[in-house]
Formats: C-alpha cells, structure tokens, sequence
C-alpha cells in the first residue's frame, strides 16, 4: 500500500501504483478540492504540487510520487489565507468555480519562484488552465495582486514560506 | 430528513394556495412559503419545517437563503440572499446561502417547477422573495415592539438591528430569534399588500456585494456533484456505443473486466425514458478500477437507423426540407414576403449554417445515486430537478415523488444540466448491486454524448424597394427542436398559423425589432437530426444562430445598397406597430453606442473595422400565467 506525503500528513492509500494521483487524493484520502476536468492533461483542474512543482494529478501516478511532498488546495494554506486565496476574493475571481482550485495551485507554483511576474509571464504560466466561464482578466489581476501584497510582506519581513 | 416526501402532492405546488408562514423553532426563525396543508404540522413541529422555506434566521443571527436555482457561476443565490435582505433589512455579512431540493415547496414562484435558464430567475423570483424578505421583517419588528413595550410603527430596521430611537432602545435580529416570540402568519392576500420599497429606497439592490460563494471556492470546499462521497459508495465508468443515438447493445463479455481488481458488475441499461440508447455502465469499488473495467469490455452493437448519418446527411434533408412549401410552422407572419420579392427592385438571397456545438462543462457529467428504503436519492448539479426527479424515477421504475434531489454547486451548466441522462447509469448500477453508484463520464463521454446546440440551416430572402427600403423578409429556420424533446407542452409555443405547437428556442431573435412590413419566420423541425442528434439548448440558445443570420443579412443588404449598415439599422428601428418600446430602446442604445465608439467619426488602420450588430432577445418563456403543474403530469418519457 503505497504511502503518500501530502499536506504535511504521511497517508497510505489503497491504491495500485498505476492509479492516478488525482483519484488517490480524491477518492482514497476524501480531499475533493483537486478536481477531475479531462483525464488527459488538457485542462489543468487537477493541479496540484509536487515538490513545489505544479502538476497535473490526472497524469501523475501514484507509484511515482511516493515520498514526495505532495501539497493539495487543501494543505496551501492553514486558513485558506495564502495571499492568491485572498485575492481571489478580494477580485472575485470564481464564477462556477470547478477550475480554481487547479488555478491557485499553478499560479502559486509561479509566485513561489518569481514573486515580480510580469503579466507576459504570469499568461504562459497560467496559458494550460482552462476556464469556461472565462474568468481569466481576474485570474490575472488576483496574481498581480497577491505578487504585489507577497512583496510588501516580504519587505515588512512578515514573509510566508512558499509552500 | 425524507419527511418532506409527505408533502409531494398536486396541492402543495398550486400558487393560489400557497400562504406565508412565519414561525419560531428551537433552531430559530423560519420563513417561507408553504403548502396549506403543511402549515398545521409546521406550526406544531416548525424545526421539522426545515429547510421546506426560503429563508431561515438561527439564534446567532445568521440569515440562510435556500436557492431554488441551480447555481452554475451566475452566482443566482447570493443573489436571492441580496433581494431577501433588501427587505428583511439583514446585514449583508449574516447572510450565507443553502441549495434546495426537488422539493415542490422550492418551486419557481411563477414556473411552478425547478428550471434554471432562460435569464428568468432574477425576473421571475424578485417578488416573492422581495415579500418574503418584508414579511420576516415585520415578524420581527413585531416581535421586538412587544419585548420593547413600543409602537412597532416607531422602529427601524437596519443591519440586522431594530432600533427605536426614541428610546434608545434596540435588539439584534439574534435576540429576537432567541426569545421565540416573533411568530405571524400571512394570508396570500396580506403577502400581496405588503408595500415593499421603491427603487430610490433601495441599500443592497444595485449595490455590488461580494458573492457568499466564492470563498467556499478558493479553498476547495465548495461542494459540486463530483465531490458527493456516501459510505459504501461504488463508482461507475460508462461505456457509450459508437453512435449517438438508436444503437443497441448486441453483447456483452466482461471476462476481461473480471480479471481487473474491484470490479463489480457491468450493468447494461435498460433506459424506458428515451434517453440514452446503447450504454453500459462498468462497476468497481473505485473510478480508476472501473475505467480500465470499462477498457476491458467487449460489447457488441447493433448500429441502429442512425449509424450510417452524418452531419451532411442532416444538412442535405434541412435543405430538402427548407425548399417543401408545406415545411413547418409559422412563428411570424406579417404580410406577405413572396407578393412583395415580385415588386422589388432588388432580392438578396443567403444561407446560413452552424454546427453542432457541444457544452463542454469543466465538471463532466455526474450523478450519485442511492436507494434507502423507498426513497430514491439523487445527488447531482443539474438545471431542471423537476424533469430530471421524474427521469430518474423512469430508470428506477417509480413514482418522481420517491426521488430527492439533492442540488449541489454546478462546475458550469451553460445549458448541458437541463438533461439527466447522468442519472440513469447512476440510479440502474445503484439497484443492480444494492449500493450507492457515483457514475462520472469521461470527458470522451461529455463530448461524445452532448446534447448539443443542433446543426442549424437557415435560408434567408430579403426583398428592398427603389429607395433601398427593406420592405420583405423571408426567413426559414431548419434544426432540431430541442425543447420538443422535453415532452412538456408548457414550453412549446403556438404557431401564428395554427399548425400546433412549435419550439421558439430554435428561432427566437428572428423576431427582431426592425420594421419589415411584409416578414415571414418559419421553424421547420429536422426529424432526421431531432431523432439522430438529441439536442438541448446552449446559453442564449436561438440567438447564437438567429441574431448572426439577421445580422448578417442586414449588413449584406446594407452594402447592396450602398448604405451606412449603422444608419440602415437605425432606420429600421422606427419603433412602428408592434415593434414598440424595444425598437426605441434598442436604437437608443445603438445611438449611444455609435457616439461612445466614436462611429463614422475615426479613421480605423487598415485592415480593422467597426461592427455594431443590434440584435436583442425578446424573453422568451414558457406561456404565461399558466397554473403550477402538479408534479405527477411531468413526464417520464422525454421523447
């Protein structure tokens, strides 16, 4: 039984190594925030991190991320407070809703690396996450947002950790 | 929590009899509309009321709204909080929201049935739940005057606080709830005289207010029907044949998916709602396991009368029908179109098609559903629960009023959750093995098995007179009917000729605004695609094929006459007979447009242009004023 270390947790899951990270985390561990959208890498919903690296967990398979850090929308953030969870709200990013998860994640893999992004990079970081209630003129003004207040953390020395 | 399966009768659905009720519970205030005969049952046991009502106030304060109305990134709830708290004079940060059930008692107001589409909620809701926003908030101030020893005419109302100045004096909504005493009655009438606010007393109405949704989806907690997790739950892959419609399943061998560890069952349908043909669902006790169960099974098809179409055939019989003089029916005839091409002096004809296009939601299509007791429970993000209840019921063999619906947050709808075919995998592969079934489509299966915005073909003829006036226009639209599919006359439109019903979401927008004295609008149903290629609607649904034909045979007119295409429209907008008030709006609006764009004033760099196409929807409904259906007329057959 393969164990898995996500959200700083050390779980085993029933699960056959050539099943995807996706329905592990979903179905085996119950965290329904990571959502399924096409199965094949194409949309970005099931995004996730793994060792700081966004990933998609449709395509990712257990048996290849076992003593992984594994960190899911769930385990971002202890309060639902990283700065890109504040900003989505704060720009009321979400329509429907189904592919944020996925976006925060990528966007947050962006951020965690390049805390200055200009919207040039933060369009080919984002460019693989589908929206179909086209929300992506907010997506791009949460992150420039949530960049810009990272900074001013930073530079006041109340700097968080990226994940 | 089944207890309001008691309530699932022809009488509870009938406006007319609807009261308002207002009462106190353990749990705190409730308010809503309710059926005559549950009011006694309320009054004596309210906490046995919930959620049976529109809104709910706990001891803490909190208000809760219960959303008749699929929420699909609309965010329609957080807006039937804001129209309640107008009235009920709640603090916007009290206010959260809940999704109803199929129960009767959530209705639409004026549909009398759960259907989320059309840009009808707002419309069709701001009254009733104006009302019963009002109606809780004289509860209240009732309640507080008699804690207080005031007048209640002296109160205010204000950020979930009654004040009365005079004295000083003021209670929470919160302390109100938690004393138990505001309970009061209103009679259908007594609703009906509320004064409710005018527009210049309005604080939350027109105000942007954060969403009470969004932070739920920030943070993975948002609830959608993929996420639906129930103890013992199986998990059930489709296999779906290789022709959309009318295949049958010839075989099935599954020794291959027996070999695949969990494996269940695979479980062929046996759909008697007409909506699916030719599916088996493959069980296992987790999603990955029954995918690669569904891998491994061989099934053999017969192919049916379908399996030979394609999207030209479809075509080919929409041109053969368009060219018949006896093809469908009329939805405007005015004048007459072939005496005056006769006369003009000049006839443009063209012809427009638009292919199948699919929803694509990013949450694919899925249902849970579980058998307790005699109780079937759906769990699903879906747009019609009325309808889809009584599908679901179809695949289960019985009576709609046994199935719960229990709505979830929609990963998108656009259209695609009208239909219920999740359903009947889920509720079939749940009665076979005895356990609940999560059934999720693959997204090969969401596109495959749309029920897609239909292949359209329109021909348009267009006659103007020696001063270049449009004096005739012709406009035949062949498709399938996707609303005639529903089997629910209600939503079919009668044809201006008498030639029975017609389905106005395939032309809707053909009926413009401009001033054409001699227009013909025929809708002329596709049988060969209707049968071939079950449709549905999608987003505006006619007007993403009629607006772009009339458009664009305007500006084709336009430019065979040598006119500003602007200033031709704006001539055609004179607001005469019945095109009225919209046609002065509409050409209002496109004069402001020109003056802000700066129209016919800039030069534009080569190889750009200005477009003003000047279409509006008409809001089409269902025929109104029609009396609630009872529940037990819905069909089970959809076809």
């Amino acid at each position: 039984m393969p164990t898995l270390t996500i959200n700083g947790r050390s779980l085993s899951v029933d699960a056959a190594n050539d099943t995807p990270l996706l329905w592990a985390i979903r179905e085996q561990l119950q965290m329904t925030g990571t959502k399924f959208g096409c199965g094949a890498g194409l949309c970005g919903a099931c995004t996730v991190h793994v060792n700081g690296e966004a990933v998609r967990s449709c395509q990712t398979m257990v048996g290849d991320v076992a003593g992984k850090k594994i960190t899911t929308i769930e385990g971002l953030s202890a309060k639902g407070d990283h700065p890109l969870q504040k900003a989505w709200i704060a720009e009321q990013v979400p329509q429907c809703g189904y592919c944020q998860s996925g976006q925060i994640m990528q966007a947050a893999s962006l951020l965690a690396k390049n805390p200055n992004p200009t919207k040039d990079e933060v369009v080919a970081h984002m460019d693989g996450n589908l929206c179909r209630c086209m929300t992506y003129s907010r997506i791009q003004k949460a992150i420039m947002r949530a960049a810009s207040e990272m900074r001013t953390a930073s530079a006041s020395g109340n700097e968080r950790r990226p994940t | 929590m089944n207890k309001h399966i008691n309530n699932v009768t022809s009488e509870t659905t009938d406006l007319s009899r609807r009261s308002f009720l207002v009462g106190t519970a353990a749990t705190g205030l409730v308010l809503g509309y309710a059926g005559v005969p549950g009011i006694g049952e309320a009054l004596a046991a309210p906490s046995n009321f919930e959620p049976s009502v529109w809104y709910a106030i706990a001891p803490d304060g909190l208000v809760t709204v219960t959303c008749g109305k699929a929420d699909m990134g609309q965010h329609i709830a957080s807006t039937m909080a804001q129209i309640v708290a107008e009235e009920l004079g709640a603090k916007w940060s009290d206010m959260r929201v809940a999704l109803a059930s199929n129960d009767p008692k959530f209705n639409d107001p004026v549909l009398g049935a759960q259907i989320t589409g059309g840009s009808w909620s707002t419309m069709m809701n701001f009254d009733a739940m104006s009302r019963a926003g009002a109606a809780g908030r004289m509860a209240l101030m009732e309640g507080a005057a008699a804690a207080m020893g005031v007048p209640a005419s002296e109160l205010a109302v204000r950020d979930s606080m009654i004040v009365h100045p005079k004295s000083k004096k003021q209670m929470s909504f919160a302390d109100i709830v938690k004393r138990g005493k505001a309970t009061k009655t209103f009679t259908p009438d007594e609703l009906k005289a509320i004064k409710l606010k005018t527009p210049d007393q309005y604080t939350m109405i027109g105000v942007s207010v954060p969403q009470l949704d969004i932070p739920s989806k920030t943070n993975g907690t948002a609830k959608y029907g993929i996420d639906v997790m129930l103890p013992g739950m199986a998990y059930g892959a489709v296999v779906t044949p290789p022709v959309r419609f009318g295949a049958t399943v010839k075989s099935v061998d599954d020794s291959g998916a027996r070999k695949v560890p969990g494996f269940i069952k695979a479980v062929t349908l046996d759909d008697k709602t007409g909506t699916t043909s030719g599916w088996v669902v493959a069980v296992a006790s987790t999603y990955a396991n029954a995918k690669k169960a569904a891998q491994a099974l061989k099934i053999a098809y017969d192919g049916g009368p379908n399996a030979k179409l394609s999207s030209q055939s479809l075509l080919d019989e929409a041109k053969r029908l368009q060219k018949l003089d006896d093809s469908g029916q009329f939805f405007v005839k005015d004048g007459d179109p072939s005496a005056a091409f006769g006369s003009a002096a000049k006839v443009l004809e063209a012809e427009y098609t638009t292919s199948i296009n699919i929803h694509a939601p990013m949450e694919p299509m899925n249902a849970t559903a579980e058998f307790k007791g005699d109780i079937l429970h759906i769990y699903s993000g879906n747009q019609f629960a009325t309808r889809s209840g009584a599908i679901a019921a179809g695949a289960a063999g019985i009576d709609p009023k046994f199935v719960v619906m229990h709505q979830m947050w929609l990963g998108g709808g656009f259209g695609r959750r009208l239909d219920a075919d999740m359903m009947i995998p889920a509720v079939q592969a749940a009665k076979a093995i005895g356990k609940p079934v999560k059934v999720i489509y693959t997204r090969e299966n969401d596109m495959t098995m749309d029920f897609s915005r239909p292949l359209t073909y329109q021909k348009v003829k267009a006659g103007v007179d020696g001063d270049g006036k449009l004096v005739a226009l012709s406009h035949d639209v062949v498709s399938a009917w996707p609303t005639a599919r529903w089997g629910i006359p209600d939503f079919l439109t009668p044809s201006v000729d008498k030639k029975g019903p017609l389905d106005s979401f395939t032309v809707n927008g053909a009926d413009f605004f401009y001033t054409v004295p001699n227009h013909h609008v025929r809708a002329i149903k596709n049988e060969l695609a209707h049968n071939a290629t079950p449709s549905g609607q999608l987003r505006s649904v006619a007007p993403g094929w009629t607006f772009w034909a009339v458009e664009s045979m305007i500006d084709e007119i336009a430019a065979a006459t040598g006119k500003d295409p602007a200033l031709f429209r704006i001539a055609l907008l004179d607001g005469k007979g019945k095109n009225d008030g919209g046609a002065q709006r509409l050409r209002n609006t496109l004069l402001a447009a020109m003056g802000l764009s700066g129209y016919g004033t800039r030069q534009l760099p080569k190889g750009e242009g200005m477009e003003l196409p000047a279409s509006r929807r008409r809001n089409a409904q269902p025929r109104a004023g029609r009396p609630a259906s009872p529940m037990s007329r819905w069909p089970h057959r959809a076809r």
